[in-house]
C-alpha cells in the first residue's frame, strides 16, 4: 500500500485516498463553442503514458481535497505530489524513474 | 511407541517434558521442542504423505518451512481443523491430533497410486492435452476426478470458532529472520537507536543458530552465544521480538505483512487470545536476513521417504536429537553433505558412503570425513533408489567422461542429499527489487533496490558464520542510520557493501561456495526413471525436457506447462533445478532462461487472517435510520439498499391469524396511501447542505434545472447529469434562502453526488464561494401521503399554515414540530397530496410515533419502499438505475421539461447538443399494458416487434419496472423502448422462456395523469 503525500495532510496511506483521473484536463470555458470532435476530445481522449503520469487524486477520508499528483506507471511510486491550480512541477529527479517519496 | 531414533542426550527438546499425540490414529510421544516431523522421525516414522499426482510415497524433505512433502491435517475438533499444514512447523502439544492427506484408503495402500503405474499417460502438459474432449466433460467429469483424486487437504465445513486480529504498527527497522544476520542486524539498529521489531517464522529465534554443535562465536558455544544475544536484545526498550511470525507480503513502501501464529502451539489456548494475528507493519527501513535454502539433487527416486536434505537431517539431530537413519548414504555436490555426514556420524548414525558429484574432492570437510574412515567416492552419483514404503537401498555408479558406469547396491535407510545453497531472496523479489545472476556463486542475488531494504547474510550469498554476522551487523546500523532520515529518497539504488564497525570472532565449518544445479546423470532408460524437481506437483525432469522438446523456452511457459514451482511451496527447493535444467536442455545460460516471480505469501497464510474481525455482523458497516427500531417493532420485512436496511412492507396477520405475504401487504398499503393516507420512513435519500453567495450559480452549473428564479420557500426537482450527457442522479431541492439549499439526492447515489460536486467546486469553480456538506445522517425524513396527510399533520404544527394557498405542491417552510426545528416540504413521490417532514435525527422516531397517533383516527398506514415504489411507478416518476441505467438522457425519460433550455452552460448540456443524443431512435420511457391485467412482466425482459423474426430478433427495449396495481386494478409495467413514444398505442412481444407475451405501449403515467390529486 502506497504512501501519498497529500500536500494539505502529509504522508497518508493510500486507503485514504480515491484516483481521479488525468491531470490538466481544463473543462472548456465555452463548451458550445467546441465542435463534436472538439467536445469528444475533451471527454473522452487521454494520455495514458507509459512512464510519469499527471493525474488527479482525492484526499477522501482525510480532508476531502482534490490534489494532482506525478506518479510514475512503470513503477507505480509517486514521484510528487501539488496542489490543484499549480503548474506541472518538473521532474525533481530526471535520472531516476521513479524517485522521490 | 519408542523414540527408538531419539538420541540419548542432545538438542534443544525438553526430555523433562514427553508430550503424546496422535498421527494416523496411531498415539506417539515425543518432546516439548518438537515439531510434528522430528517428533515422528525419532519414532522412525518417515511415510507421512501421498503425492499430488501419481500418490508416491513421500515422507520428510527438509525440515523447515520449504517443506513440499509432509503436509498434513491437524484438528482441534470439526471447527477447527486446518489442512495442509507443514509437518516441519506444526510444534506438538500435548492431545495434538495429526493426519496424513491426499490418500485413500490409507497411507500404506492408497487406491491413487495406480496413477504412478499410468504416469506414462501422465506427461507435462497433460491437463492441457488430455481433457479437451468432449465439451463439458471438464466440468461434468474429468474435473470433479481429478479433485477428489488430488484435493490436497479438506477445509472445515463448519464456521470457524477462532479470533483472528488485525493490528497496524510503525517501526524504524524490521529484521525479517532470527538467523545469525538477523540477530547481529537487530543488535546494530537497537544500538543505533532504531526501533526495531525483528520478525522470525520459527518458534525459537536464531535459525541456523539452533543445529549448530561446535561451531563458536566470541568465545562461546553458538547455542551459548545465541542465549546471550536474545537475553539483550529482549531486555532493550527499543526491540520487539516475535517468534512464529513469518514475513509473508512486502508491499509497497514498505508495508510488510507479518502472520503471527499465537495459539497453535498451545495445548489448551487462553480464551482471551486470537488464534493468529495479521501485523500490517510500516517500516523505515528493511533487513531482509531470510537466509539461504538448501537444493535437492535431482536424480531417480530421490523422492521415497527417507530420503532428505543433508543439512535438514543434521537439523533433525543437531536440534531436535532425533536421528533421520540409522544407515546413510549421502550425495553431494558441495561440503555441506560432510557437515552432516560427520554429525550424524557424531550422533550414532552409520555412514554407508558419500557419493560425490564433484571430481576433485578437496578442503577440510572432506579430509576429516576420510580421517574418520568414512568411504567417500568422488564422481560418484546416486542412479536409484529402492524399498516399498521407505527407503532401503541406494545404487550408486562411477561417472567417468560423462558415461555413468554399473551401479552398485548400498543398503541403507535414509539418503541424505544436498546441491549446495540458493539465497531466499523471496521477500527481496516480492519488494520488486532487480535480482542479479552471480556467476561466481551460480545464484540469482539481489541486485537493485526498489523499496527501503537490504538484504544481509546468505539471503545476499553471504557465506560463513563470521562474515554472515558481521554483514547482519553491518546492513542493520546502516538500516538505522538510514531511517534517521525518511524523506531521502533510497530507491533505484544498490546499497554499497557496509563494513562492520563490530567484529564476531567465530569458529566454524567452511562450507565453500560449490554446488549444482539441473539433474545429475543417472545413465537409466530415461521411460522408467522418475527424479523429481517439484515434490509437491510431482514434477520430474522428464517432464521439463519434454516442455523444452514441445517448444516451451522461457521458465515462465515452462512453469506453467509442467506446473513446476506453481505448488503452494512456491517451488522453493525446485526453481534452481528446474531452470539448471532448461539451461542444459536449450544451451542456453541461465539468466537467458529467465526466472519465475515470486508473489505473496511467502508461505501459505490463513484466510481467517485476512478475514480478522470482518465476520458475520462486522463483514459490513450495517446503516439504520433512527425509525429502524420502530419499524422492526412493527413487524416490518427489510431489504438492503446500499448500506442500509430499509422496511420494505409491513405485513399484518389477516384471517385466521395467518400473517400477509409481500403481495397482500404491498396492495393493502397502496390502497390506504390513495384512499386515506400513509407513513414512510424516508430518511435513507441522500442529503447534501449546498450554503454561499454563488450557491444559486454553482446549482445552476451542476444540475439541468434554473435556479436563480427559484424563490426562497420553494422547491424544484432537480436532475444532474455527468458531463456526456446521461442521466446521473436526481432529487427535490428546497432553496432556504438566497444562499442556502437543501438538496436531496437517491438512497444510494449520495457519496456519488457529492464527490461530483465538489469535484466541480474545486477543480473547475475554485472561484465560486460555496460550501458542500452531507447532512444524510443529520436528518430523519418522514414522508405524511395521502388525501388525509394535511388533517394528520395540522395539529402538530401549530405555528405552519399547512393550507393550500399558504402553502402550495412544491414548497418548504421552517418551523417547529413539538418543539423541535423541521424543515417541512410538500412534496409527493406517491401522486398524493404529500408531505416530508424533516427534523434532526436524535427526535426522528419521537416525531414518528406523535404523527402516527395523529393519523390513527384516519387509519394511518406505515409502508416500505416497495409500496413506494408501486405507487411512484403508477404514476410513471421514474427512479435513476431503475429506469436509467447510464446511457438515458433527460428526454429519454420524459425528463426534457427540467432541462433549462435558456442556460448557457450546465454540466452535460454541451453532450446533449449531440445528433446521437436527439436521435428519434433512441429509448424512450413509455408504458406497456399486458392483454392479461393479471399477468406481471418480468423486470428486465426484452421486448421485440416480431418474436417470429429470424434470429437474432432484433430487440425494441426491455421491461424497467413492473408490478401488480391494486388500486388499478391490473398490472403495470414501465419500459425503454426504441422510438416508444411514436409507439404508443402499437401491440409488441415480450418473448419468455414459455411463452410469448402480448403487450400495449401507452403512456407511463397510469393514474391521476393530470396530477389533480397532488394539489388536492
Ligand atoms: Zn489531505
Amino acid at each position: 500500500m502506497l504512501i501519498i503525500d497529500c500536500p494539505w495532510c502529509g504522508k497518508r496511506p493510500e486507503i485514504e485516498f480515491r484516483y481521479g483521473g488525468e491531470a490538466h484536463i481544463a473543462r472548456p470555458a465555452d463548451p458550445s463553442a467546441l465542435s463534436d470532435e472538439e467536445w469528444a476530445d475533451f471527454l473522452y481522449n487521454r494520455t495514458n503514458p507509459k512512464g510519469l503520469h499527471a493525474e488527479r487524486w482525492r484526499h477522501i477520508h482525510g480532508c476531502g481535497r482534490y490534489f494532482n499528483a506525478l506518479r510514475d506507471t512503470v513503477s507505480d511510486f509517486f514521484v510528487t505530489t501539488y496542489k490543484a491550480g499549480e503548474a506541472r512541477p518538473e521532474h525533481p529527479r530526471p535520472d531516476v524513474e521513479g524517485s522521490g517519496t | 511407541m519408542t523414540n527408538r531414533f531419539r538420541t540419548p542426550s542432545g538438542g534443544r527438546i525438553d526430555r523433562a517434558a514427553p508430550v503424546s499425540f496422535r498421527f494416523d490414529g496411531q498415539t506417539f510421544s515425543g518432546f516439548k521442542g518438537d515439531t510434528l516431523a522430528s517428533a515422528l522421525i525419532a519414532n522412525g516414522v518417515h511415510l507421512v504423505g501421498r503425492s499430488f499426482k501419481y500418490h508416491r510415497p513421500r515422507g520428510f524433505l527438509s525440515a523447515g518451512s520449504d517443506e513440499p512433502n509432509a503436509l498434513v491435517n491437524v484438528a482441534r475438533d470439526a471447527a477447527r481443523s486446518a489442512p495442509n499444514l507443514r509437518a516441519t512447523q506444526v510444534e506438538i502439544y500435548q492431545g495434538l491430533k495429526a493426519s496424513s492427506q491426499n490418500r485413500w484408503p490409507s497411507l500404506a495402500f492408497d487406491a491413487g497410486a495406480v496413477n504412478d503405474l499410468a504416469s506414462p499417460f501422465l506427461p507435462s502438459g497433460f491437463y492441457y492435452k488430455t481433457f479437451m474432449w468432449p465439451a463439458g466433460a471438464w466440468k461434468r467429469f474429468y474435473e470433479p476426478k481429478i479433485r477428489a483424486m488430488a484435493g490436497l487437504g479438506v477445509a472445515p465445513t463448519v464456521p470457524d470458532p477462532d479470533r483472528y486480529t488485525q493490528n497496524y504498527a510503525y517501526c524504524d527497522v524490521l529484521v525479517v529472520g532470527a538467523g545469525p544476520a538477523g540477530l547481529a542486524a537487530a543488535l546494530a539498529a537497537s544500538e543505533n537507536g532504531a526501533k526495531v521489531w525483528l520478525a522470525d517464522e520459527q518458534a525459537e529465534l536464531g535459525g541456523s543458530l539452533l543445529s549448530e554443535t561446535s561451531a563458536t562465536i566470541e568465545g562461546m558455544p553458538a547455542a551459548e552465544w545465541l542465549k546471550a544475544t536474545l537475553a539483550t536484545l529482549a531486555a532493550r526498550d527499543n526491540v520487539t521480538l516475535l517468534p512464529r511470525t513469518t514475513a509473508f507480503g512486502y508491499f509497497p513502501h514498505n508495508l510488510i505483512a507479518l502472520a503471527e501464529r499465537v495459539t497453535e502451539h498451545l495445548a489448551a489456548p487462553g480464551a482471551d487470545l486470537p488464534r493468529e494475528r495479521l501485523w500490517k507493519l510500516r517500516a523505515k527501513e528493511v533487513v531482509i536476513a531470510a537466509g539461504a535454502l538448501e537444493r535437492p539433487l535431482v536424480f531417480p527416486d530421490n523422492d521415497r521417504p527417507g530420503v532428505l536434505l543433508a543439512d535438514s537431517g543434521r537439523t533433525y539431530l543437531n536440534r531436535y536429537g532425533a536421528k533421520p537413519g540409522e544407515r546413510a548414504v549421502v550425495f553431494t555436490a558441495c561440503d555441506a553433505g560432510y557437515r552432516a555426514a560427520l554429525d550424524l556420524k557424531a550422533g550414532g548414525v552409520t555412514i554407508a558412503a558419500i557419493a560425490d558429484l564433484r571430481a576433485e574432492v578437496s578442503g577440510e570437510l572432506p579430509a576429516r570425513a576420510l580421517a574418520a574412515g568414512i568411504d567417500v567416492r568422488p564422481s560418484t552419483v546416486v542412479v536409484g533408489t529402492k524399498g516399498r514404503l521407505r527407503v532401503a537401498s541406494a545404487q550408486l555408479a562411477k561417472v567417468k567422461n560423462g558415461q555413468v558406469g554399473p551401479a552398485e547396491t548400498i543398503a541403507c535407510d535414509v539418503v541424505l542429499m544436498s546441491g549446495g545453497f540458493t539465497p531466499s531472496v523471496h521477500l527481496f523479489s516480492q519488494s520488486r527489487g532487480k535480482l542479479t545472476w552471480d556467476v561466481a556463486s551460480g545464484a540469482y542475488l539481489p541486485g537493485t533496490s526498489v523499496e527501503r531494504e537490504r538484504s544481509a547474510g546468505a539471503a545476499r550469498g553471504v557465506y560463513g558464520l563470521q562474515r554472515v554476522l558481521e554483514d547482519g551487523y553491518a546492513q542493520g546500523e546502516a538500516a538505522a542510520l538510514a531511517s534517521r532520515d525518511f524523506a531521502s529518497p533510497a530507491r533505484g539504488t544498490t546499497p554499497a557493501p557496509a563494513a562492520s564497525s563490530r567484529a564476531f570472532p567465530a569458529v566454524a565449518d567452511d562450507l565453500g561456495a560449490d554446488g549444482f544445479i539441473g539433474a545429475t546423470p543417472h545413465g537409466r532408460n530415461p521411460a522408467l526413471a522418475k527424479a523429481f524437481v517439484d515434490w509437491q506437483n510431482d514434477v520430474t525432469s522428464k517432464d521439463i525436457q519434454l516442455a523444452t522438446r514441445e517448444g516451451m523456452r522461457s521458465i515462465e511457459h515452462v512453469k506453467r506447462y509442467t506446473t513446476t514451482g506453481m505448488a503452494t511451496d512456491q517451488g522453493k527447493t525446485s526453481n534452481m533445478n528446474a531452470l539448471g535444467i532448461v539451461s542444459e536442455a536449450l544451451g542456453e545460460s541461465v539468466p537467458k532462461i529467465g526466472l519465475t516471480t515470486f508473489r505473496p505469501p511467502f508461505t501459505p497464510t490463513t484466510f481467517g487472517i485476512f478475514a480478522g474481525e470482518a465476520r458475520g455482523d462486522l463483514f459490513d458497516p450495517v446503516r439504520k435510520t433512527a425509525i429502524h427500531d420502530w419499524a422492526a417493532e412493527h413487524g416490518a420485512a427489510f431489504e438492503d439498499v446500499s448500506l442500509w436496511k430499509r422496511a420494505h412492507y409491513f405485513p399484518r396477520a389477516g384471517e385466521g391469524g395467518r400473517m400477509e405475504d409481500m403481495h397482500a401487504a404491498v396492495a393493502r398499503e397502496c390502497r390506504a396511501v390513495r384512499a386515506s393516507v400513509g407513513i414512510f420512513d424516508a430518511s435513507t435519500l441522500g442529503k447534501i447542505e449546498v450554503v454561499g453567495p454563488d450557491a444559486a450559480e454553482f446549482m445552476n452549473r451542476i444540475y439541468t434545472n434554473a435556479w436563480a428564479k427559484l424563490e426562497p420557500g420553494r422547491l424544484r426537482y432537480g436532475v444532474m447529469l455527468r458531463e456526456d450527457g446521461f442521466v446521473m442522479d436526481d432529487g427535490v431541492v428546497g432553496r432556504l434562502s438566497h444562499d442556502r439549499f437543501h438538496v436531496t439526492t437517491t438512497t444510494g447515489g449520495a457519496p456519488r453526488v457529492l464527490a461530483h460536486m465538489e469535484d466541480y467546486l474545486q477543480t473547475e469553480w475554485p472561484d465560486l464561494d460555496v460550501w458542500l456538506t452531507s447532512t444524510t445522517e443529520q436528518w430523519s425524513v418522514i414522508a405524511v401521503q395521502g388525501p388525509k396527510a394535511r388533517e394528520v399533520l395540522r395539529p402538530l404544527l401549530p405555528d405552519i399554515d399547512l393550507s393550500k394557498d399558504a402553502f402550495p405542491h412544491m414548497s418548504v417552510r421552517e418551523g417547529s414540530i413539538l418543539g423541535v426545528p423541521t424543515r417541512l416540504f410538500s412534496v409527493s413521490f406517491t401522486g398524493e397530496l404529500g408531505f416530508e417532514v424533516n427534523v434532526p435525527a436524535e427526535y426522528g422516531r419521537a416525531v414518528w410515533e406523535a404523527i402516527y397517533a395523529s393519523g390513527e383516527r384516519f387509519g394511518i398506514t406505515p409502508y416500505g419502499t416497495e409500496t413506494m415504489h408501486v405507487l411512484r411507478a403508477e404514476k410513471g416518476y421514474i427512479i435513476v438505475g431503475q429506469e436509467t441505467d447510464g446511457t438515458a438522457t433527460p428526454d429519454d425519460v420524459n425528463l426534457g421539461w427540467a432541462v433549462g433550455k435558456a442556460k448557457k452552460d450546465f454540466v452535460g448540456k454541451r453532450s446533449l447538443a449531440r445528433a446521437a443524443m436527439s436521435a428519434p431512435d433512441r429509448k424512450q420511457l413509455v408504458g406497456l399494458r399486458t392483454a392479461d391485467p393479471k399477468l406481471v412482466l418480468e423486470e428486465g425482459a426484452q421486448i421485440v416487434a416480431d418474436p417470429k423474426a429470424p434470429v437474432p430478433v432484433p430487440m425494441l427495449g426491455f421491461v424497467t419496472s413492473s408490478y401488480a396495481s391494486a388500486v388499478l386494478g391490473h398490472s403495470i409495467a414501465l419500459a425503454v423502448i426504441k422510438g416508444g413514444r411514436a409507439r404508443i398505442g402499437q401491440k409488441l412481444s415480450v418473448p419468455m422462456a414459455d411463452r410469448v407475451i402480448e403487450v400495449e405501449v401507452v403512456e407511463p403515467v397510469f393514474y391521476d395523469p393530470k396530477g389533480e390529486r397532488l394539489n388536492a
